[in-house]
């Protein structure tokens, strides 16, 4: 890196190496045995009404569950649409506004969706 | 030695946006895009998916305005889109995950995990959808 400050700074990039790529995999996981836990509670269990689609996520350890797998795709999320943003945008201050939108909308989201959760 | 002399080496630039209509992608370049544009609808639609979230679960009041709302055809056709980007990003996901865990990278192995890809999930997408749409 030849000179990485003042106006040469770089002001939004990749965090270069293992751990987005890691942190991306392990929320996919993550993700992917919620759904099939999820997809094995819908499936079997009778016919599917409110009181059963409630009941599968008031059950404690599925809100548990379900918690974590929000925070995992607010991070996969992150992950993957800024390499959108930087792939494609390269004025600097337009993407710098890409990222701090797209913050504002997943944490937003993410709050609404644990609000949901959480008075159940 | 002068530029003159220089060979004339073949120039490669990323492709641009005109080129999109005639440049071939291969199976593997096609779920690669498509696994970019699925997660970013679903990035978008974030607030509509977390919309059916919260009225399907708090009352059974809401849980009635939620499948009134299914109901609509119009909004069928989002959910299919859902449905399919859903099933499209999970199994491009797997199939990451697959090559990462075994090395799976020539050619020819990309080549046919793409088609396997687009073999379970487009079928996935149908048979939901009839579903969906009350065909069985």
């Amino acid at each position: 890196m030849s000179k990485n400050y003042g106006s040469k700074r770089i002001v939004v990039g990749a965090h270069y190496g293992l751990r987005d790529w890691l942190s991306q995999r392990v929320t996919a996981v993550l993700m992917a045995l919620f759904t099939l836990i999820l997809l094995a509670q819908v499936l079997f269990g009778g016919p599917l009404g409110y009181d059963r689609w409630a009941g599968i996520f008031s059950a404690q350890w599925m809100k548990v569950l379900t918690f974590v797998t929000i925070l995992a795709l607010l991070q996969h999320v992150w992950v993957g649409i800024r390499d959108i943003w930087m792939d494609y945008i390269k004025p600097v201050g337009l993407r710098l506004a890409l990222h701090v939108f797209s913050i504002v909308w997943l944490v937003g989201c993410a709050g609404w969706a644990v609000q949901v959760l959480w008075r159940l | 030695m002068t530029d003159t002399n220089k060979p004339q080496r073949p120039v490669f630039r990323n492709i641009n946006i005109t080129d999109i209509r005639t440049y071939r992608l291969p199976p593997a370049g096609i779920v690669s895009i498509l696994h970019r544009i699925s997660g970013a609808g679903m990035f978008l639609m974030m607030p509509f998916i977390i919309w059916m979230f919260d009225n399907s679960l708090t009352s059974e009041v809401s849980f009635e305005r939620f499948a009134l709302a299914v109901s609509n055809p119009l909004v069928k056709l989002i959910c299919l889109g859902l449905i399919w980007a859903y099933l499209h990003h999970f199994v491009a996901g797997v199939r990451h995950l697959w090559m990462d865990a075994t090395h799976s990278v020539t050619k020819e192995q990309g080549r046919s995990s793409a088609i396997v890809t687009f073999a379970v999930s487009l079928p996935l997408t149908v048979i939901l959808g009839a579903k969906l749409f009350g065909l069985f």
